[in-house]
């Protein structure tokens, strides 16, 4: 995906679903494991001056390889869905005029909410197939887990422990610029 | 009216754990009924064909009882520093299928005795760890009844007020994850 520095036509930029993924990232065992959510929402509204980010995600959509997995992860070990069926992150501030997406924010999982550093790209809005203006866009941040409540551990015969606190989240975004 | 499956892991009849349940009754208050399970004997050792081809009777009932429950109240014995075998047994029973279960969300607290000073801890760290990855909400509050014989009488009384304060915290912490679920429910509705 090339950057741009070219201005984003202001509007309201809707989610296209199916061709974004917004996901998680952390170490386990010996590797990296990837889980994403598939029922998400997110709309950036350009103006003058910065623009603003509210992006969703139902936590219940989890999607990973197994679904013992995902049942565990939804239950008060993890997510806690019952209780908190959402995560949330909002922008208000976002710059996207210069080759590196600047979008400080909050994100809220399990109930809190702390501020985040997000960086990403963003690529040239284009004409789509459909007339629609759109645009991709690469947001990536790190959180501690432990500091949202996510405390689940396993330890390793050797005393280590089986999985990180530091997850990575990424979000994959194409966004269409409403007529 | 809110409903407390009590299970003692012990199966002996003279249990100090069974004795920790029944004096746990009287401290849930009135609007509760606890109901001490019956039949943990009776379950056969998990077999996932047996599962697939129809489970016993026994087992039948071991998950009506759960899924009945608003929540469930456990006093396990320390067998070996962990958790005894039929305790096990019957949760993994419950258990599958892991993500319809009906331990899933479920309050459930951990209490325990032993005749050694401490009280069965080893065991309780282990049944909350294996409630959680059921999906259990598994409440904080412990009460850990070291040196058993000493902390009950003939009738099977704790004569032990601080015991029987924890107990009672315990019993409260329960109720009171009930009533916040049940008030989650009728938010979302």
């Amino acid at each position: 995906m090339s950057t741009t520095q070219t201005k984003i036509p202001a509007g309201t930029w809707s989610l296209d679903p199916v061709h974004s993924t917004v996901g998680f990232e952390i170490g386990y065992l010996a590797g990296t494991f990837r889980g994403t959510f598939r029922d998400v929402q997110v709309q950036l509204d350009v103006a003058d001056g910065p623009a603003r980010i509210v992006g969703t995600a139902n936590v219940a959509s989890v999607d990973v390889k197994d679904e013992n997995l995902a049942a565990h992860l939804q239950s008060p070990d993890f997510f806690d869905t019952e209780r908190f069926a959402e995560l949330r992150f909002v922008a208000e501030k976002v710059d996207l005029e210069t080759e590196t997406v600047e979008a400080p924010g909050e994100i809220t999982i399990k109930g809190a909410t702390k501020p985040v550093e997000v960086t990403g790209t963003l690529s040239e809005p284009i004409t789509d197939a459909w007339g629609n203006e759109r645009l991709g866009l690469r947001l990536e941040a790190t959180v501690d887990r432990t500091e949202f409540g996510l405390d689940w551990n396993m330890p390793l015969p050797t005393g280590d422990q089986a999985l990180a606190n530091t997850v990575t989240i990424r979000a994959e975004l194409q966004l269409v610029k409403a007529a | 009216m809110t409903k407390v499956l009590a299970i003692s892991g012990s199966l002996r009849s003279d249990s100090h754990n069974t004795n920790l349940l029944r004096n746990a009754v009287g401290l849930f208050g009135d609007d509760v009924e606890v109901e001490i399970l019956d039949g943990l004997k009776d379950v056969p050792p998990y077999d996932e064909d047996d599962d697939r081809e129809g489970a016993s009777e026994a087992v039948h009932a071991l998950r009506a009882a759960f899924a009945g429950a608003d929540a469930v109240f456990i006093s396990t014995p320390e067998y070996n520093s962990s958790i005894p075998g039929q305790l096990k047994n019957a949760l993994d029973w419950v258990s599958r299928p892991l993500a319809t279960n009906p331990l899933r969300n479920k309050p459930a607290a951990v209490v325990g005795a032993s005749t050694g000073a401490f009280g069965a801890v080893w065991a309780q760290a282990e049944l909350r760890k294996v409630l959680a990855a059921i999906g259990a909400r598994v409440v904080e509050a412990e009460v850990a009844v070291g040196h058993a014989p000493t902390r009950f009488d003939e009738d099977g009384t704790l004569v032990d007020d601080d015991l029987r304060e924890q107990l009672g915290e315990v019993a409260g912490a329960l109720v009171s994850a009930v009533a916040e679920r049940q008030e989650l429910a009728r938010t979302a509705a």
